[in-house]
């Protein structure tokens, strides 16, 4: 996709921005892969302590595990030092280390339930080697999209095109027959292909916000038409209103057709903050919001799934057993953590529902506190404050509302995650992102990371260059020449 | 037990704080935006009372309002084009709209055939004008001007 032009443009020269002309502005390479090795050492730890606390035999194999881990790390690390060499250098240590985390964690409830009798007398299916494999394929997906998108300017030509694919990825599962797209734990988001199923809802997340993002930048001008101004904020005009309420639409339909309240949340939210970033008018987030929880509140009064999770969340106590078990599990064990937690290796992880899906968070609080939980998050914020520097400072308005959009849809969804299993806003199943068991939700966010880093490239790296251009003298001054003669 | 407890926990944060640090030492550094520390803007606004000579271009309306490109004496190219040095996404603006260019000290900007036109301090640029410090040049709906 034009990728030899752009090299063409992409060719070193002093930065317009830099003061004194001549000096590339510096790569910071080696110290993301100084950050790198960090992350690889502390999930090389966190593994060795969790086998430790477990009492089973310390093996020179966790070593190799841990370096093998490195290695994976190294070739990304590798990828970005060829296709992307002025990038971010704190984000890709960021995921690799709550990627690491996540795979730690599922290893270590593999271990829990290897001992619990689960009814019915299955035995646990271990889904730590199946998240390995998923990182791994994960990984190669992000060099690629590294390799393949050598501008991300040029997914706003095709943003139509990925705005339809995200619609129909989004709404698949909802209307396919459940034999293909079965309803697993209340939610219709699954597609199921043998044995192995993908959410595409994962996947309609990203392509949605590049369509998102292309019809804001080519479309901007309709948002900011001034309408009334009521109490101090600028309305829009009533026939400008169309998107919002299409996108609207979209997301209460995904709440009742799906059941999925976190996906649904997810993408109005998405949508908003998309269009407060293109228009900078408070009134469509206030706008949107008011739609948002009229919908919810008519969605409570008249579908029972939505009733049942607000009940457990405004009080989970009144159906303890069957209802609001997850839970109240969840907060009992963010409480047995404590201030420090129980150490790696120590809780009660098996107390636990979906343990390593959707109240992996809880079973990080369990086991590393308070203290460890808020630095896992505080690493989730400094991930996504790197994708909204990368988007402020990046020259194209829909690298901005991109950028801006996928590092929103980061914070967000660790937001609902986390707001649920602790009991902040209503539990709703959505994955945290790198952290959760989940191939598709794995292979979207490195898709997404992968694209913040293209986009960081672009803002940090020297500015392309004016291609040279012959100097054309002014057309009088030119020697006519006859270029084809009337017949 | 306790001892790796903590221990974990003190890695975990000092990981934290070597990506802030990293942050940190990247802000004023390599962000494209140009945000000058406290301490070194007022070095610079001595330096602008010796030497008029225009040091940055400053957009001041539009889109990218806000966007500061340093001036190193090569000409600035400004457009929807994609290799313009100053992009513009303004369906008012000419795919190549107009050039600044430095002769001597002073800077000049000349209109390459826009559509629209280019509009320094509210006179259409026909010929090559000189810019003086402050003075709004309006291309489409975006104001920029050079500042010392």
């Amino acid at each position: 996709m034009g990728s030899p032009v752009t090299g063409a443009e992409g060719a070193p020269l002093a930065a317009a921005s830099s003061t004194s002309p001549g000096l590339k502005p510096p790569t910071r390479r080696s110290t993301e892969l100084v950050l790198l090795a960090f992350a690889a050492g502390l999930v090389t730890i966190a593994l060795i302590l969790v086998d430790a606390n477990q009492e089973k035999e310390l093996t020179i194999q966790i070593l190799w595990l841990g370096l093998s881990f490195l290695g994976v790390l190294t070739v990304a690390h590798l990828a970005v030092r060829r296709w992307a060499p002025y990038a971010d250098p704190v984000i890709l240590p960021c995921v690799a280390l709550l990627n690491g985390l996540g795979l730690v964690m599922i290893h270590r409830i593999d271990l829990a339930m290897a001992d619990v009798a689960l009814p019915g007398g299955q035995p646990w299916s271990d889904a730590a080697p199946k998240q390995v494999l998923w990182t791994a394929i994960a990984l190669v997906l992000f060099c690629a999209s590294l390799k393949v998108l050598s501008d991300h300017r040029t997914l706003a030509k095709y943003g139509y095109t990925f705005g339809f694919l995200g619609l129909v990825a989004l709404v698949l599962p909802g209307v396919l027959p459940s034999f293909i797209a079965p309803e697993i734990n209340g939610a219709k988001i699954w597609l199921a292909f043998g044995a192995f199923s993908i959410q595409p809802g994962e996947f309609a997340k990203i392509l949605l916000m590049v369509f998102f993002a292309a019809f804001l930048v080519s479309k901007r001008d309709l948002f900011t038409t001034a309408g009334r101004r009521v109490l101090g904020l600028d309305l829009p005009r009533a026939r400008d209103l169309g998107p919002l309420v299409a996108a609207w639409a979209v997301g209460v339909s995904i709440m009742v057709l799906q059941k999925d309240l976190g996906s649904s949340l997810l993408f109005f939210g998405i949508v908003l903050v998309l269009l407060y970033v293109a228009t900078e008018r408070a009134a469509w987030v206030v706008l949107g919001v008011v739609m948002f929880s009229i919908g919810a509140v008519v969605a409570w009064q008249l579908f029972g799934h939505v009733k049942i999770r607000v009940q457990n969340w405004l009080d989970p106590f009144e159906d303890a057993r069957d209802a609001g078990y997850q839970i109240l599990q969840s907060l009992f064990g963010l409480g047995t953590g404590g201030l420090f937690g129980a150490g790696l290796g120590g809780g009660r992880p098996d107390q636990i529902p979906e343990a390593n899906t959707d109240f992996i968070t809880a079973v990080i609080g369990e086991e590393l506190g308070f203290v460890g939980l808020s630095a896992v998050l505080l690493i989730y914020t400094v991930l996504a404050m790197r994708g909204l520097r990368a988007a402020l400072s990046v020259r194209d308005t829909f690298g901005k509302l991109l950028g801006g959009g996928l590092a929103f849809a980061v914070a967000f969804q660790i937001f609902i995650i986390v707001g649920g299993v602790t009991k902040l806003i209503p539990m709703t199943g959505i994955t945290a992102p790198f952290l959760s068991k989940g191939g598709s939700s794995l292979l979207a966010n490195y898709i997404l990371v992968a694209l913040l880093l293209r986009i960081s490239d672009a803002a940090r790296g020297p500015k392309s260059t004016p291609k040279p251009r012959p100097q054309q003298p002014a057309i009088a001054d030119q020697f006519t020449v006859m270029v084809e003669r009337p017949k | 037990m306790q001892l790796t407890r903590a221990g974990f926990l003190v890695l975990l944060w000092l990981f934290v704080l070597a990506a802030l640090r990293v942050v940190r030492s990247d802000l004023y550094a390599a962000s494209g935006l140009r945000v000058p520390t406290p301490g070194l803007r007022r070095g610079a606004k001595k330096a602008a009372k010796g030497s008029k000579a225009p040091r940055q271009l400053v957009v001041t309306h539009g889109a990218l309002a806000g966007t500061r490109i340093s001036l190193d004496g090569r000409p600035i190219l400004i457009g929807r084009a994609d290799d313009s040095t100053l992009v513009l996404d303004d369906d008012f603006a000419s795919t190549r709209h107009a050039r600044l260019s430095m002769r001597g000290t002073d800077w000049y900007v000349e209109d390459l055939g826009s559509t629209n036109g280019t509009y320094l301090d509210r006179a259409k640029v026909t010929a090559p004008l000189r810019v003086p410090l402050g003075s709004p040049i309006r291309i489409g709906k975006t104001v920029i001007e050079l500042r010392s």
